[in-house]
Parts: C-alpha cells; sequence; structure tokens
C-alpha cells in the first residue's frame, strides 16, 4: 500500500496553492490548520478567510485531489472556525511571495482592546508602502477588491494601482 | 500542485464538482463538533440561530440587488463583498439550525424551502432600498446593530456560535466603517445628498425600535449563557449612530419605536410583501428544480 512513491500528507497539504492567490500555499496563507494521518486515513484541517469564502468548496477539492495524487486514499477535510483566521498567520515566506507578485502584504492585525469595537471613520490608517516602487505611503482607491480579503491602493509616486491584503 | 495563475489551477481538474450549485455545496460546518452544549435548549438554539441567519440571508439578497445598480464600479464590489460575507455567516448559522432541530434538514432546505412566515429575520433586512442614500443608511443601522450582537455572542456558551461571532465581528468592523463614511460623506456633501441622506435616516429610524424588542427565545438562552438579550445592543448601537450623526452634520431623527412592527414583528414571521418579492426570485430556480444540480 504505501510504497516508495508516497509522499507523506503534510507535505503534500501545505504545498497546495489558494486559488485566489495561486502564488501562496495554503501553509503560506496560514489556512492549514494541522495535518493528521493515523491508520491509513489522512485528516486535514483548515480555516476559513471570510465566513463567505468561496474559495472553500476549491480548496477542500484540492486537498483531497492532492492527497489522493500523493498515494492517500482515505483523506477527511474539517473546518475549523475557533480561533478566527487572522492575517498575521500570513507566513513571513508568504508576505515575500505576496509583495513579489506586486500584492502589499498586510500590516499588524489590529488588536482588540476591552469595550466596543470603535468605530474609526476612516481615521488615517497605518502607512502602506508600494510593491512595485517601494514609496512609504499610497492611497486607498477601494476598501473592497477582488476578493474579500483585498483593497484597491494607488501609489502616488510611480502611479500604478495594486491590491493589498487587508488585515483582519 | 502549482500553477502560473488561478485560471490554469481551475481548469485542470477532471471532475467539475466546484461548479456544482446548491445542494452540490458541501457543508460549511464539516468536521465541526455539532453537540448542544449541556443545559441548553436545542429547540431555542435553532430558532435563534435560524433568526441570525435569516437577517444576513435577507440583507445579503438585498445588497446582491444592488449590483449592477450602484453609482461607481468600487461600490458594487464593496456591496458584493459585503453581501457574500452575510451570506457566508448565513450559511453558517443556517447549518447550525439544521444541526440543533436534528430533523435531517440542511441550509439549502431552510434557505430555498422555507415559505415566509417561516422566516424569522427583523424587519429592517427585507426593506427596499428607495436610493443609495436608503441603503447605506439601512446598511449602516443594520451593520452596526450586527457588530453589537455578535461581539456579545464571542462568549457565547454555544462553541459554534461563538466561533462564527467571532469570526463575523471582524468582517462587519469593515461593513460599519463602509456604510458610515457614506452617511458622513452625503451628509456632509452637497445641499442635494445632504437632503437626501437626511430623509434616507428619517425612513430609516423607525425600523430600528424592532432590533430591541425583548424576545422569549434570546431572552431564555442569555439566561443560559447562550445568547445576548435583544434589548442587551441598544447602547453601542445608540453611541454608534450618533457618532456618525454628529459627523454627517445630520440632526438625530425622532420616535424610534412603532412603525415598522405594527401588526407584528419579522422574529415571529410577521412580514411585509417585500419578503414575498424577495422569496419569489431567492428560492424561484430552486423550487422549480428541486435537487438540481448544474
Amino acid at each position: 500500500m504505501t510504497g516508495p512513491e508516497v509522499v507523506p500528507a503534510a507535505v503534500a497539504a501545505a504545498a497546495v496553492t489558494d486559488p485566489e492567490l495561486p502564488m501562496l500555499t495554503l501553509a503560506d496563507l496560514g489556512i492549514l490548520r494541522g495535518v493528521e494521518e493515523s491508520a491509513g486515513a489522512v485528516t486535514v484541517r483548515i480555516t476559513p478567510t471570510y465566513s463567505g469564502c468561496p474559495a472553500m468548496e476549491a480548496i477542500r477539492a484540492d486537498l483531497i485531489g492532492a492527497l489522493r495524487r500523493a498515494g492517500h486514499r482515505r483523506v477527511e477535510v474539517r473546518t475549523v472556525l475557533d480561533p478566527p483566521w487572522s492575517t498575521d498567520w500570513i507566513t513571513p515566506q508568504g508576505r515575500r511571495k505576496l509583495a513579489a507578485a506586486g500584492i502589499a502584504p498586510p500590516g499588524p492585525a489590529p488588536r482588540r482592546s476591552p469595550g466596543p469595537v470603535p468605530l474609526t471613520l476612516g481615521a488615517r490608517p497605518a502607512p502602506v508602502p508600494c510593491p512595485r516602487c517601494g514609496q512609504p505611503d499610497t492611497e486607498r482607491l477601494a476598501a473592497f477588491g477582488a476578493t474579500a480579503c483585498r483593497e484597491l491602493r494607488r501609489c502616488p509616486g510611480c502611479r500604478e494601482p495594486f491590491e493589498h491584503v487587508k488585515e483582519i | 500542485m502549482s500553477f502560473d495563475d488561478a485560471y490554469a489551477a481551475l481548469t485542470d481538474h477532471q471532475d467539475d464538482t466546484r461548479w456544482a450549485y446548491g445542494t452540490g455545496f458541501s457543508d460549511p460546518l464539516a468536521g465541526v463538533p455539532t453537540d448542544v452544549p449541556g443545559g441548553v435548549d436545542a429547540a431555542d438554539l435553532t430558532a435563534y440561530c435560524l433568526m441570525l441567519g435569516d437577517d444576513a440571508l435577507i440583507m445579503s439578497h438585498r445588497l446582491q440587488q444592488w449590483v449592477t445598480r450602484a453609482p461607481e464600479l468600487e461600490d458594487e464590489m464593496a456591496l458584493a463583498n459585503i453581501a457574500l460575507d452575510l451570506l457566508g455567516q448565513a450559511r453558517l448559522l443556517l447549518t447550525r439550525a439544521a444541526q440543533a432541530e436534528g430533523a435531517g434538514r440542511d441550509e439549502d432546505d431552510l434557505a430555498f424551502r422555507r415559505d415566509a412566515a417561516d422566516f424569522r429575520h427583523v424587519r429592517l433586512a427585507e426593506r427596499a432600498d428607495a436610493d443609495f442614500a436608503h441603503l447605506v443608511a439601512r446598511l449602516l443601522v443594520f451593520v452596526t446593530w450586527r457588530l453589537a450582537v455578535l461581539d456579545g455572542l464571542r462568549g457565547s456558551r454555544d462553541p459554534v456560535l461563538a466561533a462564527i461571532a467571532a469570526k463575523g465581528v471582524k468582517e462587519l468592523t469593515y461593513h460599519r466603517e463602509y456604510a458610515a463614511q457614506w452617511v458622513v460623506r452625503l451628509g456632509d456633501g452637497t445641499a442635494e445628498s445632504h437632503r437626501r441622506m437626511r430623509a434616507a435616516m428619517h425612513a430609516v429610524w423607525p425600523a430600528i425600535g424592532e432590533l430591541f424588542r425583548p424576545h422569549p427565545v434570546p431572552d431564555r438562552l442569555a439566561e443560559a449563557g447562550v445568547a445576548v438579550p435583544a434589548a442587551a445592543a441598544r447602547a453601542e448601537v445608540d453611541a454608534v449612530l450618533s457618532q456618525v450623526l454628529a459627523a454627517a452634520g445630520l440632526p438625530p431623527p425622532t420616535a424610534t419605536d412603532g412603525g415598522a412592527t405594527d401588526g407584528g414583528a419579522g422574529r415571529d414571521g410577521a412580514h411585509t410583501a417585500a419578503l414575498d418579492e424577495i422569496l419569489a426570485e431567492m428560492q424561484g430556480v430552486a423550487r422549480a428544480t428541486p435537487g438540481g444540480l448544474w
């Protein structure tokens, strides 16, 4: 059954890429929460980035397909909701890959203080440097981008528009 | 597995399970423990998750109707994103409701095969928007209220509800910033935008009272440490709305009760004709082709 061609489940699962940010693996993105092998069965735990992330179906199918190709026949993919995903879980390698693809990686996720969530009304957030020319601050064009996790920005230096992964 | 772009990744597959619609989607709570905590009434938990899930489902549908009609492409993307987040919250909550009910139903049964009188959302969610100012006024009230409620639910004794809430709070914080900034921009804009934003706040105001109306289900669950009482979110909502109105230069509307709850409340299944219109659109395909996959 487990011939030399079998790739360890943790290695195969960690190499699966995100369908919407294909430069990142699930491990880079921090949504792969665990891979366990027991008695010939593999259990993979993943967490969604956002509640409505439509990529979860594709990620589930990709994981099962990749693990089967790696020689694992019995695969279960489980959803983990707690603790909720944070952009702080994107690995340093993931951040480098985002920047190399022209997407500004997130800064530190907002810290929660006791009491109600404050409404900032556009109070100046931390500056986002341009991933192309390195200009230290850029302007936001739209708070919501092509996917739930990204916003649109523009660099006043090189005039290029770019995407930024929102801190969450 | 590595691909140069997302399109290559999508077209590589031999099967097309990912393109399934409706019942082809997998359980969004797959692998999450389904037990109802001890001392919690399963019927109440079912009813409460339906309330919160229906709020999100119906509001999401109303937002989706703005796609292709918003003033700017960026706002269509924002509204579509907010609608998608709410739809995700609805899927999780309806799935949790179905689990707690234990009658073999799933999220699709609850979304597509229930009649209007079985929906439990507040009437605020189903209202039609006369213009963009009405939309952002209604969105501001809805997401401000929902953020306050879900923030209180992060400590729920039901671990599934607590996890759904913790995730939702992060999303709703972005939604509230978006809606609040539009209310300020229009209220503090031209004489025409001010007039219309003021009219929109005035129009939505009577629907606010229903949000805090005591209801036996959340009140009982609050005693069991599972829910927050309906009235509990009021102080936070009032404070945030006052902050936004002040920044927008809009006078505070009056009369926060009555109006929208005449003839019963959405939490008890008393809805307006607006819901019939929504369900005809939202459920039409699923009802016409039961079990259909494509």
